[in-house]
């Protein structure tokens, strides 16, 4: 009992660490720079799986003290090689230019990986010392995991990450101490007592110059406090959704308007800065209830709606420091509807900063919601004039910890056609994003837009579009209804006023595409043009950007790479091609590559070391397949469902945590469960020693498909009622699945415990190995072929899994 | 595609011809060790070399087969190493961004000759420079016009880049400390204006500020990753037109059906 409370300890402990460690690197970093080093750090449980058979001989003798020694170092390391990680100079902007930075990644790497190499070592060598108990060694895993996932989201909120980091390494310590309590050493409660104490003592003592986060000098929070007299004010705020500054610069003020019309010739009023995770300046302006200080905002392009519509009812999506919201009243909109995902934020504005911001959120027709932008409109039964999105980049579910890389359904085809809906006849939807040379986000975001008209039955999706571009953003808007000649005269007087360019109305000419910010040629022109007309399959083949418009299964509005452009991009390196480089899918790709060739190293090593051991070939390769396929398919089916229920959930952090709770937490209670099979194991004939868990994989298949089918009707039936209804139905719908996904792995290392003992470590190993795999490869499918060929492929593994080890292993010395 | 191959193999070729000769460099004795100085020489024309057939390569974009030669002149004149960091300066010579602390960088060189070329001024002229950072830019432009005045936010930054010019024997650069927004009013109009300190917004008064017939160039995008350039012309009756340049040649669009 007392190593499963321990075990549970350290389980909580390493997802804690896990979904820790991506908040912190995405303070410090990237996050999808986070995303790589921590995807391969994990590969520590692999390296454990290669040590323990290689040091197996000599450990097990020892458990009690091998145990007790690496959970202290759990302890000791989460938090020390995070200090130390913080030392190394790694700058990933620098990376394609200087070689040795990849140095430092792999120092970064390694350092990241030894916390989850020593947990991983006390729970595989408890599988090996009690293999008589591996499936209630694994069930205390799993509901520690659980919990864990659950305990680590809510800490965040109250604390700052650091002071998570701290209690997460006192972790550590106690599993040790509780470890000491044990009889086979000698009775005293001494020992128990000092470690729980140097647990505590440690986790205060930790300096926090050597843990607060050191954030890149390249990123806009450090770069704005170089500035003369520029000062945090009020503190920080920290919760899973990111870590909040304000900066006030007096001296030289922020005058934050994004692709300000030349034609606009006095300063921005006094702005704050809010930065999240010391980057995405988002300003709460100054606002004394006169409106002439405010007329800069309309010279921006993203005010272009209000010319073409009278006192509209507003729905602004990510109200942020509320420059959106400033706009609407500006434009004497009727009522104002603002949807912020951050709480914090709001507060900020609405509290914190309320004299300085003239009481925006509490002004008239004003009413703030806090609430993720497409779960408010879906649950919304409203009406606008106009709905608002204005150079929003969507919070994902990588950034609270989640597994996928940068996935949004702000901009899929199905949120779009969501916002139309919401649209009153003649509403507008406006969406304003950057302009990138050449273009990418805006190009796709129009192709979304045509498709998402297509799909609700629109004739003549071009007759509701209309595109204009500053010098640096562009602005789309899609009418409910088609454009009038009325409407297509103020947009052009609009762009006139301000030497703004329109890039696409119905019936525009090409010589009006390119007269103010000339480019070379009228590119977001002849985009819109091929997206509307016949060739636009051709169009997007040809492009050398991926611009093909994302959906719900593939979410991944982002992902702009292409294969074919890679090496024309690297030959003109000389000449500042670089910048054309979409990071995030190399990223993604090199990862995997990196994981692929290290879990190949760790998974060999260890048969050389085994080679005496009687088993044959082929038998090994069966226990290969069965714990890579289990691996690989236990996160697939975890991290399309994680992908499906936040669309439910609406909040990315409700659905990682929820979501991945109950299905760790249920996955413990199949593993529980699945002892009394593999009790019951001689009742069954020895041809049948695979029935169990062919039974399980039955189980995990049958409710998949049924989910695969039954799902998006009930979301959608479901998606109105509130989230205290909607959390708890989501548990009870992961509940069978996740269960009967617990069995199958304890289930199968039990057989290894009995026929062949000595590989338990080496098929742990390769379980830690595939599910690093897994959730870097699920991406990459998903991106794609979608989340529902993960799901498929998924149960292809189970099952295959189940037919391989479905004839008894030989039993070996 | 072709000649990108091509030209890639040639651009190592040159990384080559730069390792050899050092590699070679310490097989012989001691005494017959060329200077620092010597070596750097050396980056430096090579460094020029490698911009030149760079440009060649984008002469479609940029509307030209080769830069101006005193912007080359300038580029093969001035010692880059001067202006970096000293962990980075075995790096001064070669074609890519350097950092130079307090979160900035100093550009590409192959972008630097290209955004002076494109400020398109001589002897005669004045200009003004918003973000000094290293004052290399400062530096380049020294060697082309009349006189610079150039302006920095940090003042670490600032104050070392004066000291530099002036130790280099820059008479003709004015480095001051501040706020670039409001432009340097006594010194108005420039014949050409560089905001390297890219903001979200371009500030109006630098508008105000540029002579008639005069160009501003902005370089947008983040440290390291100078995205695309902003060309600002005022007419000569003043009329504002904007232009954006790709360093590079890349067309969007795979040719063929």
């Amino acid at each position: 009992m007392l190593l499963g409370y321990a075990i549970f300890l350290l389980s909580a402990g390493v997802i804690g660490y896990e979904i820790l460690l991506m908040r912190l690197l995405s303070i410090i970093q990237w996050h999808h720079f986070a995303y790589m080093i921590i995807s391969l750090a994990l590969l520590g449980f692999g390296a454990s799986g290669t040590f323990l058979a290689l040091a197996q001989r000599w450990l097990i003798p020892r458990f009690h003290l091998s145990f007790i020694i690496n959970a202290l170092l759990f302890g000791l390391t989460s938090v020390g090689s995070f200090a130390l990680a913080q030392r190394i100079p790694f700058n990933p902007l620098e990376i394609l230019w200087d070689r040795s930075q990849l140095l430092y990644l792999l120092l970064l790497y390694l350092l990241l990986a030894v916390p989850f190499f020593c947990a991983a070592n006390c729970i595989g060598l408890s599988f090996t010392r009690f293999r008589d108990r591996i499936n209630r060694i694994y069930r205390f895993d799993l509901l520690g995991a659980g919990t864990g996932a659950l305990v680590i989201i809510l800490l965040l909120f109250a604390f700052f990450p650091t002071t998570c980091l701290k209690l997460l390494g006192a972790l550590g310590f106690f599993a040790a101490a509780l470890m000491s309590l044990n009889q086979t050493l000698p009775r005293s409660w001494k020992r128990p007592v000092a470690l729980f104490s140097c647990g505590l003592i440690l986790s205060l003592a930790w300096p926090d110059a050597w843990l607060n986060p050191r954030i890149s000098d390249y990123k806009g929070l450090s770069l704005a406090l170089r500035v003369p007299n520029a000062e945090v004010i009020s503190q920080q705020r920290s919760s899973p959704l990111g870590l909040l500054t304000v900066v006030r610069s007096p001296t030289i003020p922020f005058r934050h308007a994004p692709g300000l019309s030349l034609n606009y010739f006095s300063e921005p009023p006094p702005q704050l800065g809010i930065f999240t995770d010391g980057d995405s300046l988002s300003p709460i302006t100054q606002y004394e209830g006169k409106r002439e200080p405010l007329a800069y905002l309309d010279y921006l392009s993203s005010s272009l709606p209000y010319h073409l519509l009278e006192q509209p009812k507003v729905l602004v999506l990510g109200a942020g420091g509320g420059t959106d919201v400033l706009m609407a009243l500006y434009h004497q909109a009727k009522s104002i509807d603002a949807v912020e995902l951050n709480p914090q934020v709001i507060d900020l504005v609405k509290r914190v900063h309320a004299d300085f911001s003239g009481h925006l959120y509490q002004s008239e027709g004003v009413k703030v919601h806090a609430a993720e932008a497409r779960g408010f409109v879906a649950g919304s039964s409203e009406r606008y004039d106009l709905v608002h999105i204005s150079l929003l980049d969507s919070f994902s579910a990588s950034a609270s910890g989640g597994y996928a890389l940068n996935e949004t359904y702000l901009y899929t085809v199905e949120a779009l056609e969501g916002y139309l809906h919401h649209l009153k006849p003649g509403g507008l939807l406006a969406i304003t994003r950057w302009l990138k040379m050449p273009p990418r986000d805006s190009l796709k975001l129009f192709a979304t837009a045509v498709m998402a008209l297509e799909k609700s039955d629109i004739e003549n999706p071009q007759d509701q579009l209309v595109l204009i571009r500053s010098w640096k953003t562009t602005t789309l808007m899609v009418k409910n209804g088609e454009f009038t000649e009325e409407e297509i005269r103020s947009v052009r007087t609009f762009c006139e006023a301000r030497s703004f360019d329109v890039a696409y109305y119905p019936g525009i000419r090409v010589e009006e595409a390119n007269c103010y910010n000339v480019l070379e040629k009228p590119y977001l022109y002849e985009g819109a043009m091929a997206l509307i007309g016949e060739k636009r399959d051709d169009f997007l083949r040809r492009y050398k950007f991926s611009i093909t418009p994302a959906s719900d299964s593939r979410p991944y509005f982002f992902h702009f790479f292409k294969w074919g452009s890679l090496r024309e991009i690297f030959s003109l390196k000389g000449q500042g091609g670089l910048p054309l480089l979409e990071w995030t899918y190399p990223i993604l790709i090199v990862t995997f590559l990196i994981a692929l060739v290290t879990s190949f190293v760790l998974i060999l090593l260890p048969l050389w070391a085994l080679r005496r051991n009687g088993s044959s070939g082929r038998h090994r390769s069966r226990i290969a397949f069965y714990f890579l396929s289990l691996g690989l398919a236990f996160l697939f089916i975890e991290i399309a469902f994680i992908q499906k229920f936040i669309l439910f959930l609406s909040h990315p952090l409700y659905a990682v945590a929820v979501v991945l709770c109950a299905f760790l937490v249920f996955a413990g209670f199949g593993s529980g469960y699945s002892s009394r099979w593999a009790q019951r194991d001689d009742a069954f004939s020895q041809q049948k020693e695979g029935m169990p868990i062919l039974l399980a994989v039955i189980g995990i298949v049958a409710v998949a498909l049924a989910y695969m089918i039954l799902l998006p009707p009930l979301f959608h039936r479901l998606m109105p009622l509130p989230d205290v209804l909607k959390i708890p139905i989501s548990i009870a719908l992961i509940a069978p699945l996740a269960f009967c996904m617990g069995m199958p792995f304890p289930l199968g290392l039990s057989r290894v415990a009995t026929a062949m003992p000595g590989f338990i470590p080496w098929a742990w190993g390769i379980n830690g190995c595939a599910s690093v795999l897994s959730a870097i490869l699920a991406t990459i499918l998903a991106i794609h072929f979608g989340f529902g060929v993960v799901i498929g492929m998924a149960l292809v593994l189970y099952f295959s899994a189940a037919l391989v080890i479905w004839r008894p292993l030989p039993m070996t010395a | 595609m072709e000649i990108n191959g091509f030209l890639w193999a040639k651009d190592m070729k040159k990384r080559y011809a730069l390792i050899l000769p050092l590699l070679a460099l310490l097989m012989v004795p001691i005494h017959s060790f060329p200077s620092e100085e010597e070596e750097y020489q050396l980056g430096r024309e090579l460094m020029v070399k490698e911009i030149a057939a760079n440009v060649k390569f984008t002469s479609e974009r940029i509307g030209k087969k080769t830069l101006g030669i005193p912007v080359m002149e300038a580029m093969g004149k001035v010692p880059r190493h001067e202006f970096v960091p000293a962990h980075v300066r075995r790096s001064a010579y070669e074609n890519r961004p350097l950092p130079i602390g307090y979160g900035q960088t100093i550009s590409q060189p192959y972008v630097v000759a290209l955004m002076t070329d494109l400020l398109d001024v001589g002897g005669g002229d004045v200009v003004l420079e918003v973000g000094t950072g290293s004052g290399y830019q400062a530096a380049i432009l020294a060697e082309l016009v009349k006189k610079v005045y150039t302006i920095e936010i940090i003042r670490e930054l600032g104050e070392q880049a004066s000291e530099r010019l002036k130790s280099l024997g820059y008479q003709n650069v004015e480095v001051r400390v501040g706020d670039g927004y409001y432009g340097w009013e006594e010194h108005a109009l420039f014949d050409g204006i560089i905001v390297t300190a890219a903001a979200g917004h371009i500030p109006p008064p630098l508008i105000k500020q540029l002579k008639p017939g005069g160009t501003m160039v902005i370089p947008v995008g983040s440290p390291f990753m100078t995205q695309q350039l902003m060309l600002v012309h005022k007419g000569e009756d003043g009329k504002i037109t904007t232009k954006q340049v790709l360093p590079v040649r890349f067309v969007p669009l795979t040719g063929g059906h």
